[in-house]
Parts: structure tokens; C-alpha cells; sequence
């Protein structure tokens, strides 16, 4: 019986490149100028699915992302990496949703997939930082959960041996399938296997995509259909999902300006350096 | 009943620093609520953790002691928070934002449905509008947190849901006692009452924990690299500069990242928060996400080749020139009018 694994995946805008061109003049961020890319931890864990994948042979990875119509290129991302498929989560039921919110979502969206043997997801997403779905999606579905995982050491018919990776040290842990596993940041990077997946899945199409496509003559029979699921396609109660399955609210958002001080300028000529020492012996800073 | 309730991290019988941190911040939290301060401790041997927590203000210590709780992992931990948080039906609940808090937080509030907030670097009471429900809630913790790279500060609110829940790094708050004589009561708990044998699922193997060698957030001078330092060589010379001033080397995120420093070291937002006397900025950039973790320092230094570097607006010396040319002329001046 085949090994199913699906990963958790997040299209995100690319804050760790908020550089002086994504800045406006008065000191907040330019949004459209960040690049909307695949959440750098999420293919750390599309990394470790694609290795156990040819490990086991007899094995799918199913990647799973919620987002807006245009999140489909993390589906077309994975598959040219060498995901088997994946499903995008998308309408405006969920929109609003926080973290709780969005993983109720999740959760729905794998217990319609099927069985689960192993969840991988990044350790957390660069636009929140949170850390929290993984874990929430978990317990949802009553899975454990490994998080901070660096390497998948071993893995049989019922158990998972992970190495994790923890602020101070490390750690191996053993646990029962299924389970929920988070990457972190430090596991191997993710290389795209083969040049003859990527021209496959480069015109692989949600149906909606398809539908607004400029172009006249898609041949949707030599396209690969990527399955976009709207609220109406998952088990839910409506009450769980967007805003009013979302604990936390919004009170206000301020954008962080630092106030400017006057500067002192100096160069690297040794008159400059040593001048600056000087003052910042007699001063008390040091020494 | 409607307490503060802290979880206690717990490491070879002490009581981690980040949880100290958030006892003293809990303590005015509930001066303000005019609640009691709670604190949980999970693990095994606890015996001297009343004596390590009670002057930081505790009220009530509920401990939980037995062998399968430590090392910590995550299912029992849970079902005990879950069950103890059912049973107390704190108001807020504060954790660690570290590898343990991270893990349990989102899986507890999840199980009770109660909204959680990772990496506040700001906890306070306040009320909060919502203005489409036409409801006022007075009293409501304000959990202020970065997000976007650091680039907005949000307020979030959990206005119906209990407990509020919130993670805050190690280093962002103030560690200090309330009264050296504070005695608050101890509840043991029996475990079978709050967690299921079943709970007991994940086998810890092997583990490494290191003891901190770094102590970035209490060093008075610190050198930090970012990704124009250009290489984990090029960072050697960082080390020569803190050995020779007494310092402490820090870095970006970006020079983590790139491999150049470990991620202990890493001051930002999504690392530690430090105010020295003297923070020395090689190669750093500015991105807002690092300038909130170091902005409070007394005196910044930038060095930098890029003149119109962000992090020069903030400095009060900015060096235009490589960290190659300016840092062993730094030594070489230091060494030669500190004596």
C-alpha cells in the first residue's frame, strides 16, 4: 500500500528582502514591490517528502497550500520539483482567517485527501513568523507532531526517527504514523530533480486559471489540471473558517519608522579611526 | 479563578531565564487585573522550584512531577495545560517563544479554540472597540507584535476566547523579583487527572542541550556582522575586535542565514533583544527587523562600505569603509591609546 505524504505549503510575499527599493519615502513598505515566493522552509519539508519519496519508491507527495487564484504556482512550483500533485485551498470564506482559522481550513482539506500517512510543512512562514499552523493542523486531525526537524533519520511501516533542531541543541526523537513533522530552516535545501518535469508542469492550470487564460489554444488535454478546492469542496462548519474562525483580532497596525539621528561621519583613513577610539576610551565606552 | 497563568520552562531542575522574564511581566499584568499570578511547572524533581519562582510574585506554583514529563515533549505537556487551563479558566496565558513554547502554545490553543500571539515584544491591558458587533471589551491584554519582516507593529486581541494567549522571546522583557519574602501556595496535581497514558507517544532518543556559552542580551559591547561582512573568515576579524574590547559578537539574520555565525547569535526581531553601551553594526544593512532588537542601544557605530546604508540614519558614527580595512585599525588604536 502506497506511503502518502502531504506537504503544507505557503505562497508569501518575500519580506526578507525589504530592501531600500521595496521602502517608500516616508519609511513604510512598498508591498507590490516583494516578490510573492514559495515560503523558503516549506521546500526544506518538500525537500525531505522528495527524499523519502525515492527512498520508499512505492510513495505520493500531495502538496497542499490556501491561498488567493494565483497561489496555484506553488502547486506548479512543487510539481516541477517533483511533488506527484497537489491540491489549492482557495474562495473567500477563508479570507481573514488567522492562524486557527487557517489550519481548521487545512485540517478539512487533508481529511478529504484520503489517508495521510506523514504531514511535512515548514517550520513557519516568513511574512508571520508564527510557527503555529503546523502544530494547530496537528491537533485537529489528533496527530502528534515533530517540530524543528533537520533531518528525517529513519522511517518504517509505523514509526518516524527525526533529528530536530532546538535553539540550544538537539535532539532524536522517535513517534508513531501518522504525524505531523516541521521543517526547519537548517535541513537541506531543495533542488529541482529533472528539466523534463519543469517544461511538464509549466503549463499546469488550475480550472480557473484556464478559464481567464489570454490564450485560445490550451490544449487542456496535454495540460496538467491542478485541483482548486473551495470551501463547498471540504467538511466544515462555517462558523470555523475566515474572520469568524479567528480568534485574534486586528486592533491596529502601526509601520515601524525609526527616527533618524545626526551622524557623525568618518572613513577608514587611520587618522579617522584613531580619533574615534581615542573618544570612545576617554568617554568610558570601552576599556 | 480568571488568573495569569505562566508556563515554566524547565531545564535540569532551573528555571529558564525567558520564564523568570515573563513572571515579572505577569506580576504587573495582574497588580493591573487585580488577579493572582499563577505558574505551572512540567517535569520531574521538582522540589526546588517554589523556592527558584515564589519571589517573583507567584501566587499559586501547580506542579505536575513525574519522570515521563521531562524531557519535554509534546503531547502530556499539552493535555496538562489544556485540562489545568479548563479546570482554572485563567485569563491570559504566557509562554516562552522557544523551542518548547513554539511547540506548545499554537497545539494548546488550538485544543481550546483560544487565540495565541508568537514573539510579543510588548504585553498590555487596554480595551478594544469592535465597531461592527457595537461591543466595547474593557481589560483586554494587548498583544503587540512585528510582523512583516518587522516592518508594521501590530495590536492584536483576543476579545471573546479565554485564555489570551501570547509567546515572548528570551531578552525582550525585564527580569526582576517582586519581594524577597513572597510566599505563594503550591498545588501539586495528580497527573492521571490531566493527561492520558496515551499522550505518551514521542520516545526521546537523544538529546544535546548545551548550556548557553553566549550571553549577548547582558554584554555591555557588541560587535555584529551582517551579510557584508561577506564571509564566516571575514568574520574571524569580529571575534579578534570583542576579544580585545570585552565584547560579545552578534549577527543579522542575513549573516546567519548565509551560513557566517550560528543562530544563537542572531539580533533582530526573530532573534535576541540587546541594548549595550556600545553596539558595533560591520556589514549590516538595516533592515527594520534587526534595528527593533538593537535600537535602544546607548551608542551605535556603523561600518560600512554603502554610505547610504539604512542602519547609518540611526548610528552615531558612521565609518564609510570595508570591515577588511576599518576593524585592525580599530585594534590597532584601541591597543595603542587604551594603555
Amino acid at each position: 500500500m502506497s506511503f502518502n505524504i502531504v506537504v503544507l505549503a505557503k505562497q508569501v510575499p518575500d519580506t526578507r528582502n525589504v530592501g531600500k527599493d521595496a521602502m517608500k519615502a516616508d519609511g513604510t513598505v512598498n508591498r507590490s514591490a516583494l516578490a510573492a515566493i514559495y515560503n523558503p522552509e516549506d521546500l526544506n519539508a518538500l525537500e525531505q517528502a522528495l527524499r523519502l519519496k525515492s527512498k520508499i519508491g512505492d510513495a505520493t507527495v500531495q502538496v497542499l497550500t490556501m491561498g488567493p487564484a494565483r497561489a496555484a504556482e506553488i502547486i506548479r512550483e512543487s510539481m516541477y520539483r517533483g511533488a506527484d500533485g497537489g491540491f489549492l485551498l482557495s474562495g473567500r470564506e477563508f479570507a481573514g482567517s488567522d492562524t486557527l482559522a487557517t489550519s481548521y481550513a487545512l485540517a478539512a482539506a487533508i481529511r478529504k485527501m484520503g489517508k495521510v500517512d506523514l504531514i511535512l510543512s515548514g517550520r513557519q512562514a516568513i511574512d508571520g513568523d508564527t510557527a503555529q499552523v503546523g502544530p494547530q493542523v496537528a491537533e485537529k486531525l489528533g496527530f502528534p507532531q515533530i517540530t524543528y526537524a533537520e533531518e528525517i533519520i529513519d522511517l518504517d511501516k509505523d514509526s518516524i526517527t527525526v533529528r530536530r533542531r532546538l535553539e540550544r541543541g538537539v535532539e532524536i526523537v522517535r513517534g508513531p504514523l501518522p504525524i505531523l513533522v516541521t521543517v526547519n530552516g537548517s535541513a537541506a535545501p531543495c533542488r529541482p530533480r529533472h528539466a523534463k518535469l519543469t517544461l511538464k508542469y509549466k503549463n499546469a492550470k488550475t480550472i480557473s486559471e484556464q478559464q481567464t487564460s489570454s490564450s485560445d489554444y490550451t490544449d487542456t488535454y496535454h495540460t496538467y489540471i491542478i485541483p482548486e478546492w473551495g470551501a463547498g469542496d471540504i467538511e466544515h462548519e462555517p462558523q470555523w473558517l475566515g474572520l469568524s474562525g479567528s480568534p485574534t483580532k486586528v486592533k491596529q497596525i502601526e509601520n515601524v519608522v525609526f527616527t533618524a539621528k545626526e551622524s557623525k561621519q568618518l572613513t577608514a583613513v587611520d587618522a579617522d579611526i584613531e580619533e574615534l577610539m581615542k573618544e570612545l576610551i576617554a568617554n568610558h565606552t570601552i576599556g | 479563578m480568571n488568573n495569569i497563568i505562566v508556563y515554566l520552562e524547565i531545564e535540569d531542575g532551573i528555571v529558564g531565564d525567558v520564564s523568570l522574564e515573563l513572571l515579572t511581566k505577569g506580576r504587573q499584568l495582574a497588580n493591573q487585573q487585580k488577579c493572582k499570578l499563577e505558574a505551572v511547572a512540567a517535569g520531574y524533581q521538582l522540589d526546588t522550584i517554589g523556592t527558584q519562582v515564589f519571589h517573583y510574585g507567584v501566587d499559586t506554583l501547580y506542579l505536575a512531577d513525574d519522570k515521563r514529563l521531562y524531557p519535554y515533549t509534546t503531547l502530556p505537556h499539552t493535555s496538562l495545560l489544556v485540562n489545568l487551563f479548563k479546570e482554572e479558566k485563567p485569563q491570559i496565558a504566557l509562554m516562552g517563544a522557544t523551542s518548547i513554547g513554539r511547540d506548545l502554545g499554537p497545539r494548546v490553543s488550538s485544543a481550546l479554540f483560544s487565540g495565541l500571539t508568537a514573539d510579543c515584544t510588548s504585553l498590555e491591558i487596554g480595551s478594544y472597540e469592535d465597531k461592527k458587533a457595537g461591543k466595547v471589551y474593557s481589560d483586554l491584554l494587548y498583544q503587540i507584535r512585528p510582523a512583516f519582516g518587522g516592518n508594521i507593529v501590530a495590536t492584536i486581541v483576543n476579545p471573546d476566547c479565554r485564555p489570551q494567549m501570547a509567546t515572548v522571546r528570551e531578552g525582550v522583557m525585564k527580569k526582576e523579583l517582586c519581594d524577597p519574602a513572597y510566599k505563594g501556595k503550591t498545588k501539586k496535581l495528580n497527573l492521571s487527572d490531566y493527561v492520558p497514558d496515551e499522550d505518551f507517544v514521542i520516545e526521546v532518543i537523544e538529546r544535546h542541550i548545551e548550556k548557553s556559552k553566549l550571553n549577548l542580551k547582558n554584554s555591555h559591547i557588541i560587535i555584529t556582522g551582517g551579510y557584508g561582512v561577506g564571509s564566516a573568515d571575514n568574520f574571524k576579524l569580529l571575534y579578534d575586535l570583542a576579544n580585545v574590547l570585552g565584547g560579545e559578537v552578534g549577527a543579522s539574520r542575513a549573516a546567519v542565514d548565509a551560513g557566517f555565525a550560528e543562530h544563537e547569535r542572531q539580533i533582530g526581531q526573530t532573534g535576541v533583544t540587546v541594548r549595550p553601551k556600545l553596539y558595533i553594526a560591520c556589514g549590516v544593512s538595516g533592515q527594520i527587523q534587526h534595528i527593533a532588537g538593537m535600537q535602544e542601544s546607548a551608542m551605535i557605530i556603523s561600518i560600512n562600505s554603502d554610505p547610504h546604508a539604512p542602519i547609518n540614519a540611526i548610528a552615531d558614527y558612521v565609518i564609510t569603509g570595508t570591515v577588511e580595512d576599518v576593524i585592525p585599525k580599530m585594534i590597532k588604536y584601541y591597543k595603542k591609546n587604551s594603555k
